[in-house]
């Protein structure tokens, strides 16, 4: 089977559609956020600037997962800060429960922070090696002020470690007692102490171990059933965010170039770079694995200070043709709830944005 | 040199006609196999104690073959690696016991400088961070004519042109000019691409790949693992690859060892172990990968409790405390890696009735 069949195939899955959504918690509507790279000693001059994050737009409801995937330095981390403002949108919009952040005072944030909780890749560098493991955990009830009495602290946060799987009598401990899926635990039960409606996930089970990973990827799942919480799940890895993901957006070199339900985006993707991003990740299974075609990309990422023309897969696409270096494609509606930025995907040309 | 016959270019042919043969056949008996290795003990004294990474381990790597090495990590996949190669830095690291045959020999009783040989041209070596194997001050064609002019006697230009040669084997466009580039200059896959064109400039019997591409984005992982096999099974090198990835297993090895706490808990073709595997850690590791070719199930079954602290192993089997089989034999006594049906082997005393129920669990 050939890239273009593979394509052909999925492409022909495609049915009837209309759309309905319930109220987004969380809109990101044109964001963009640029890093100036400057030269010079005295006068510092902006020599090129990479387009981290240019254009993009995603919903997450109330309870869902959104799954951010994509290669390194596609933009997943900017976009993420750029949610809690850790980076400085250049243009665009992020509204939370209705409200508009960019541009928010920054103590006007820091109630809107309460509610977004974060948690990083690394367990080793994103806990302080010098707090007490409790004390980590209920950092945010004192900042926010949510604890009523010191003993009320002190039961929140045992209460907040047996909800992620730890012993309570672990709060005496330093970090560094604790193995790394047990610091990830610490990370998650930090993140959801002040009680918030949206956890930011940036690769949160990408360093641990599989049978540790698996763990964390479960109580990630009861908590959020528990609790209806709502995740930014980023991950390069696609086949963990099926697992957890309602929706997933799968970005490149800056864009979203697709956007799906899990159950479409890994039955039927409709971008080239989806397919074969699927198509690259080998399965646990000899015999399935000794049988398969898989769609090899040529060529090695470009340059994101010089990114390519039109569109910005055409050098390792393998169906481009000579329109996908002049026109931009936009993402646009081609089945409900999906949505593809490719200028040859069934029903492209037809359809609005 | 006793090279095998070169097998057919095209490589998913080439690679289930040998997991056929593997299955079917004995391995030939008048040959010895290409690496031997014979309860290896490597340990680590450091100030906070003495940990053995890697407790008794045997295993062989035939001509041509590609055996895979999974396991968690600190399980003592890289020191198994290193001890081959005599690279366990000393201290802390000490070989303690055991024999590495490499076509008969033992390199274990090797001098510095015969080793320095076979890791030129009998055995290469990839290793997981391209940037750290690579010499930030040397220009790409000084670090690939090195090996060329030591082991071979290339000279001059005629290192050069091998070396753009071998540029062009693994897909570095416009290679006569990019040997004059420098390791920062090249991306994370491109610098992939030069280290595997390091390790097999001198066309070793043995290629090892420790991690190779796990730093790597998944669609250049799947370009350089592509690129590893087909050269390899060009050139008739056995390959050994590490990883804790269960899919890139499962896609290139013929056969594979399971590692957990520094010892090789199951062992057999990639076919027996995934599909009727026999040891409790194996079943914990399939069960908690998602994966691709299976409806998204809502939960994983994961291994509860952690990876223990090499430092201080539980008595008996290693994996006891994480176990749903375990018994009260297996607090007292080490289970060995024995045969289990044809040509699996697995360290359980259960193992028996773990693979009756994983059976049932998998069709
Ligand atoms: N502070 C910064 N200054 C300049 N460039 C930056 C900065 N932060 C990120 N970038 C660049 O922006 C792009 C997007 O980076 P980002 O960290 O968002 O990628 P990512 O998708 O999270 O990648 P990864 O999977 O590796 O974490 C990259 O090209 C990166 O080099
Ligand atoms: N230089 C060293 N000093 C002390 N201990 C070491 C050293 N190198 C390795 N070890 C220990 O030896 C054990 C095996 O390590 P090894 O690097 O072989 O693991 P691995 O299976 O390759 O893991 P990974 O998947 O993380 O690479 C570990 O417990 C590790 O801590
Ligand atoms: S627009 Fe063209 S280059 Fe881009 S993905 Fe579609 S076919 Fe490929
Ligand atoms: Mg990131
Ligand atoms: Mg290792």
């Amino acid at each position: 089977m050939t890239a273009s069949t593979a394509l052909q195939e999925s492409w022909s899955k495609l049915g009837k559609f209309a759309p309905t959504l319930p109220e987004p918690l969380l809109s990101v509507r044109d964001l963009n956020v640029h890093f100036p790279i400057r030269r010079g000693f005295v006068i510092q001059r902006e020599v090129a600037r990479v387009r981290a994050v240019d254009g993009i737009s995603f919903d997450i409801r109330p309870g869902e997962t959104l799954g951010l995937v994509g290669e390194s330095g596609s933009g997943k981390t900017t976009a993420a800060k750029a949610v809690i403002q850790l980076s400085k949108p250049r243009s665009g919009s992020i509204k939370f429960e209705g409200q508009e952040l960019v541009g928010l005072s920054t103590s006007a944030m820091r109630s809107v922070r309460r509610k977004m909780g974060m948690v990083f890749q690394d367990p080793y560098g994103s806990l302080n090696p010098r707090m007490r493991a409790g004390d980590i955990v209920g950092e945010p009830l004192k900042v926010h002020g949510l604890a009523t009495s010191r003993d009320d602290y002190r039961s929140q946060i045992a209460s907040l470690l047996s909800i992620v799987g730890l012993a309570p009598a672990m709060a005496e401990r330093y970090p560094n007692e604790f193995s790394g899926g047990q610091r990830q635990r610490l990370g998650v039960a930090r993140a959801i102490a002040a009680k918030p409606s949206l956890l930011i996930l940036d690769e949160a089970v990408s360093a641990l171990d599989v049978s540790i990973q698996a763990q964390i990827l479960n109580l990630l799942q009861d908590l959020q059933e528990q609790y209806d919480l709502a995740y930014l799940f980023i991950a390069h890895d696609l086949s963990v965010v099926r697992h957890i993901a309602d929706r997933v957006a799968v970005m490149y070199m800056g864009r979203i170039v697709e956007t799906a339900n899990s159950a479409d985006l890994y039955t039927r993707p409709l971008h080239p770079y989806t397919q074969a991003l699927l198509s690259a990740i080998p399965t646990p299974n000899p015999i399935h694995e000794r049988s398969r075609e898989r769609i090899i990309l040529k060529g090695d990422l470009p340059s994101p200070l010089a990114p390519p023309s039109g569109c910005r897969f055409h050098t390792r696409c393998p169906i481009a043709t000579d329109v996908c270096s002049m026109t931009v494609p936009e993402l646009r509606s081609l089945a409900p709830d999906q949505r593809a930025a490719c200028l040859l995907a069934p029903g492209y040309a037809e359809s609005a944005i | 040199m006793n090279r095998l016959p070169l097998p057919p270019n095209e490589p998913g042919a080439a690679r289930t006609k040998n997991a056929d043969a593997l299955m079917t056949e004995d391995p030939p008996t008048s040959s010895p196999p290409l690496l031997q290795v014979r309860d290896l003990r490597t340990s680590f004294h450091t100030p906070h104690g003495d940990i053995t990474a890697v407790a008794g381990v045997s295993f062989d790597v035939a001509y041509g073959e590609t055996l895979g090495i999974v396991g968690e990590s600190g399980c003592g996949k890289s020191v198994t690696a290193l001890s081959i190669m005599r690279l366990v830095p000393n201290p802390p690291g000490v070989i303690e016991s055991g024999e590495v045959l490499f076509e008969g020999a033992d390199l274990l009783k090797f001098s510095d400088k015969e080793m320095e040989a076979v890791r030129g041209d009998g055995i290469g070596m990839i290793f997981q961070e391209p940037m750290s194997s690579l010499n930030p001050v040397l220009s790409i064609g000084r670090q690939i004519t090195e090996p060329l002019e030591v082991h071979l006697g290339l000279k001059g230009n005629r290192a050069r042109s091998r070396a753009a040669e071998l540029l062009d084997m693994v897909g570095i466009a416009d290679s006569r000019r990019r040997l004059d580039d420098y390791p920062h200059m090249l991306s994370g896959g491109q610098r992939q691409r030069v280290m595997i064109a390091i390790a097999l400039s001198c066309e070793p019997k043995l290629l090892i790949a420790d991690e190779a591409t796990t730093a790597l984005d998944v669609t250049i992982q799947a370009q350089i693992l592509e690129l590893m096999k087909n050269l390899t099974s060009q050139l008739g090198t056995a390959l050994v690859i590490i990883t804790h990835n269960l899919g890139i297993i499962a896609r290139y090895a013929d056969r594979l060892n399971v590692m957990y706490a520094g010892m090789i808990r199951e062992s057999g073709t990639a076919e027996q172990v995934y599909m009727t595997p026999a040891h409790p850690y194996t079943i914990g590791l399939l069960n908690s990968v998602p994966r691709l070719d299976r409806p998204a199930s809502d939960r994983f079954d994961p291994i509860p409790g952690e990876i223990p602290d090499p430092g201080n192993l539980p008595s008996g089997c290693a994996f006891r405390p994480r176990c749903r089989w375990a018994t009260g034999r297996c607090e007292g006594t080490e289970p060995v890696l024995e045969p289990f049906g044809d040509r699996q082997k697995v360290a359980c005393f259960e193992s028996g009735a773990v693979a009756r129920s994983s059976q049932v669990a998998w069709t």
